[in-house]
């Protein structure tokens, strides 16, 4: 739907989105989030505030998380976007079925690709993932419902085993 | 998570009860395909927005819209175009749908506007300005004299026992200040109405938490029968009260602009606006006295509660019932009185927030028991364990507690886990460090269900329909909305059925389909529709006496051979509930749920934040049919109490919330949350479905005063004001410093 970041001209930009290969017609500072939720129909990103402050928006851009409220579409030019339907986020998410980290869900997706973020974050940098480091991570994604317990132990469950 | 001890009775026979299930809803929930209301995508819908009064009070003269603007671009509706009556029924009819005088509150609704994008949408907003003749509003709750709802409870002669009191006792007293808290779902309010079809049907779809309230206001609003009015809950990211009686209102605002734009239109608020203009918890002033027997026996209690309801009635009536049944907390009191009034004023009307009402007073009572234990030099955990009541005790209101009283499991529970009752609470400490920690508790309990007759006026009903393929659909009002309810009801169902999780399947909630189970509040799901459910599947597996085969084969021969495979049960209270709605007197609620709680903090001296960082909690919830829903309930309603007592600022300016965005609406991140450790309690309730009761609310009352007594711990500091900010503590300090506080 057209809003105020859509006035300016189209621009075209190429870029990869869960693995496909996009060329885009969209003004420049259209939302990555309207991008995908509604030029690309993919609803899994969620928007709780529009304004950064809610993290339920988060997708991997080139592997590292972007609020994608907050980030333009020509920003994304020649990258590759990975949102919540994308692949690698199994283990993830099997985690978050299996320790009750997912309630009302609406958290869930900027959740399960931060938690993503992180553990790939762990891996390259070499640190060992730790209850602190997840909470470290996870500090800019609300979450009303679960008072965060079952979303960290998700969390660093599927980092141990990924270790294993 | 950490449940630290089960005191479960052993179920050898239960397979699914007690046991964790796989959550129905979660694989889509985990890979976003789970569809919110803003993810339908509809093809030609409009966008639709509302204009707000920029005054607090005053009177509507009509609209001037800029002649600039091409109106034929956009709907534009206003009280004219109601075809039915301009209410939003709920308890009072009091508040329009769109104000077509009297405005009482900022950003009350005025008109309406759809248009096709959000670009001409926002154009439109901004061409149009309400002429409204301001009127001088009132803010302050104590200067009201429009009153909601007032109510009194009383039980022995409290002026007798105060004007002769016992030698040696004491007289405590206290004013207890609560203010407003957001819920802050993380999806904001929304809806998406169809224009009425052929035959009139209006279709609303909409994250609610009660189909069936939104139907009755369409009713209202529209002016047609219940059947034309069809309402489906879609994917509800979070509600916690929230989403009890607002949805209403954009519902109407989303159907009025469908029927005149002869198009879909999708209603959802962006943050801010949720923000501003959604109801939040009630403001509340609690004055209490009480005299206390120099051995610590509690004598009498006067108590004094005001709510601040806002502009309209909304449910401020239940509120300030739920309120005042919980203001004696879990204590025996042989005499109390218990007085109440909400009143209005030209605030955003305040609503349901889970607790609704009892975490005010739950706060005031559990900080004069502290207060109480300093003066009497008594251990707080042994001074509430001295008066906890007990099986057979009576309640403030008269109530015989006979079943499933669970106080003195809770506390023995809060002691192992926390050893809170050997912590020398308030006793000088050596330390000068910068930073000190504190222990500090709570004890309390929360009536599960409708308060009074109100389970008995709801009627709340359950069909079980035997599907052609030997499968049993549920069919409940109740909404699914994070807490757990498709999960419950598909282990009730199978368990009660005797068949497997799989050989069941819930119905979406959809006024067209499914009965009016009751609203989904009050920690009423599990309890009273759950129990209904129960009984429905039951009969269900006796008519189904065919033999032989799995349970699939079993039914369809039933129903080969002609058996009614419909079985609809509507609840009615257990015998020998009495409730007296002009006295307040009686059973007030079935059953109640009980709680302690134990926060650890650690304080900044110089700057007085405060981090929670540990908090204990020991829950009696009669039977956890599902531990894992039943601990994250406890864990996320812990968390929303502890943000309420220490973060979560909401404060207003000539009526208007002045945190309008996340920046500024400050909820707990993971970060701020503390560790929790759990402890399910279980004292089995005869009457709930498996022993269960209600768990939803009972976690909000008790984080509040337990982290202020804490904090009293910490720094020696008798706060009465939620949240405790740390100006507030700091402006405490001070005057501390100036008169210092006696050491118990
Ligand atoms: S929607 Fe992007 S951070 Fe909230
Ligand atoms: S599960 Fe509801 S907000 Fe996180």
């Amino acid at each position: 739907m057209k809003s105020i970041f859509d006035e300016a001209d189209e621009i075209e930009i190429r870029v990869r989105v869960n693995g496909v290969a996009r060329t885009l017609s969209v003004p420049p500072l259209r939302r990555l989030l309207d991008v995908l939720r509604e030029d690309l129909g993919l609803a899994g990103s969620k928007e709780g505030c529009g304004e950064g402050e809610c993290g339920a928006c988060t997708v991997l851009v080139d592997g590292a998380a972007v609020l994608s409220c907050l980030a333009p579409a020509c920003q994304v030019e020649g990258t590759e976007v990975v949102t919540v339907e994308g692949a690698g986020f199994e283990r993830v998410q099997a985690s978050f079925l299996a320790h009750g980290g997912a309630q009302c869900g609406i958290c869930t997706p900027g959740m399960i690709v931060m938690t993503r973020a992180w553990i790939d974050a762990c891996r390259r940098d070499g640190t060992e993932p730790t209850e602190d480091g997840a909470r470290l991570a996870l500090a800019g994604n609300l979450c009303r419902c679960t008072g965060y317990g079952a979303i960290i132990a998700a969390a660093l469950a599927a980092a141990r085993e990924e270790r294993a | 998570m950490q449940v630290s001890a089960r005191e479960a009775m052993v179920h050898p026979m239960e397979r699914f009860i007690g046991r964790d299930l796989a959550r129905p809803d979660g694989p889509a929930k985990v890979r976003g395909e789970a569809v919110y209301v803003a993810d339908l995508r509809v093809p030609g819908a409009w966008v639709g927005g509302t204009v707000r009064s920029d005054v607090a009070r005053g009177v509507l003269r009509g609209f001037e819209r800029d002649p600039a603007f091409d109106w034929k671009r956009v709907t534009f509706v206003t009280a004219a175009d109601i075809p039915g009556e301009n209410v939003q029924a709920l308890i009072v009819d009091d508040q329009p749908v769109l104000a077509s005088g009297a405005i009482e509150h900022w950003g009350e609704p005025l008109a309406l506007i759809a248009a096709p994008d959000v670009a001409t949408l926002e154009a439109a907003l901004a061409a149009v300005r309400p002429r409204i003749d301001p009127v001088a509003p009132n803010f302050d709750p104590e200067l009201s004299t429009r009153v909601f709802k007032s109510i009194r409870i009383a039980k022995g002669d409290v002026d007798a026992v105060f004007g002769a009191l016992p030698a040696g006792a004491i007289v405590v007293e206290g004013t207890y200040r609560t203010d407003s808290q957001e819920q802050l779902y993380i999806e904001p309010q929304g809806c998406i109405a169809w224009p009425p079809e052929a035959d009139g049907t209006i279709t609303v779809k909409g994250s609610l938490q009660c189909p069936h309230y939104v139907r009755k206001a369409l009713v209202r609003c529209f002016g047609i029968a219940p059947e034309s009015a069809r309402v489906v809950q879609m994917e509800t990211g979070g509600g916690f009260g929230g989403k009890e009686e607002y949805p209403s209102v954009v519902a109407c605002h989303a159907a009025l602009l469908a029927r005149a734009a002869q198009r879909p239109v999708k209603l959802i608020y962006d943050r801010h606006e949720d923000l501003a203009v959604t109801p939040k918890r009630h403001p509340g002033r609690v004055k209490l006295r009480a005299a206390f027997s120099g051995e610590g026996t509690a004598l009498a209690l006067d108590a004094d509660v005001l709510f601040d309801g806002g502009a309209y009635t909304t449910l401020s009536p239940v509120v300030l019932s739920r309120g005042t049944l919980h203001a004696s907390g879990p204590y025996r009191w042989p005499s109390a009185r218990i007085v109440g009034r909400v009143v209005a004023t030209n605030h955003v009307p305040y609503g349901a927030f889970r607790g609704f009402g009892a975490p005010q007073t739950c706060f005031a009572i559990e900080r004069l028991f502290d207060r109480a234990a300093r003066e009497l030099a008594i251990h707080p955990y042994a001074l509430r364990r001295q008066n906890a009541l007990v099986a057979g005790d009576t309640t403030a209101t008269g109530q015989l507690l006979e079943h499933s009283v669970g106080s003195m499991q809770v506390l023995d529970a809060i002691a192992r886990s926390s050893a809170f009752d050997r912590h020398a609470w308030c006793a000088p400490r050596a330390g000068t460090g910068a930073k000190r920690r504190g222990l500090g508790m709570s004890f309390f309990f929360h009536g599960a269900g409708f308060t009074g007759s109100g389970e008995e006026m709801l009627k709340g009903r359950v069909r079980v329909d035997l599907l052609p393929d030997g499968r049993a659909e549920v069919l409940a009002g109740s909404t699914e909305i994070g807490q757990g309810t498709d999960t419950l009801f598909t282990a009730i169902a199978a368990e009660a059925l005797g068949v497997d999780t799989l050989d069941v399947v819930l119905a979406r909630p959809d006024t067209a389909r499914v009965p009016d189970s009751g609203p989904t509040v009050a920690s009423r799901t599990c309890m009273v529709v759950g129990g209904v459910l129960e009984q429905a599947c039951r009969t269900l597996r006796s008519r189904v006496v065919e033999s032989g085969g799995t349970w699939r084969e079993r039914a369809r021969r039933f129903l080969a051979s002609g058996g009614d495979g419909s079985v609809t049960v509507t609840y009615a209270s257990p015998a020998g509930v009495r409730w007296n709605d002009a006295t307040y007197q009686g059973d007030a609620y079935p059953v109640f749920g009980w709680a302690a709680d134990v926060a650890e903090v650690e304080v900044d001296v110089d700057t007085c934040e405060v981090d929670v960082l540990r908090f204990w909690t020991a829950v009696d919830v009669g039977h956890a049919l599902q531990p894992r829903l039943v601990v994250g309930q406890i864990e996320g309603g812990s968390l929303q109490a502890v943000g309420w007592a220490q973060r979560e600022v909401i404060t207003t300016r000539d009526g208007r919330f002045e945190q309008d965005r996340l920046a500024t609406c400050i909820v707990p991140t993971t970060l701020d949350a503390p560790r929790f450790d759990v402890t399910l309690v279980e004292v089995p309730y005869p009457h709930g479905p498996y022993g269960a009761k209600g768990v939803g609310e009972l976690p909000m009352d008790g984080g509040a005063p337990a982290v202020l007594s804490a904090i009293e711990d910490a720094l020696d500091l008798h706060a009465t004001h939620v949240p405790a900010t740390p100006e507030r503590l700091l402006a405490l300090l001070e005057a501390a410093s100036a008169t210092p506080v006696r050491r118990a």
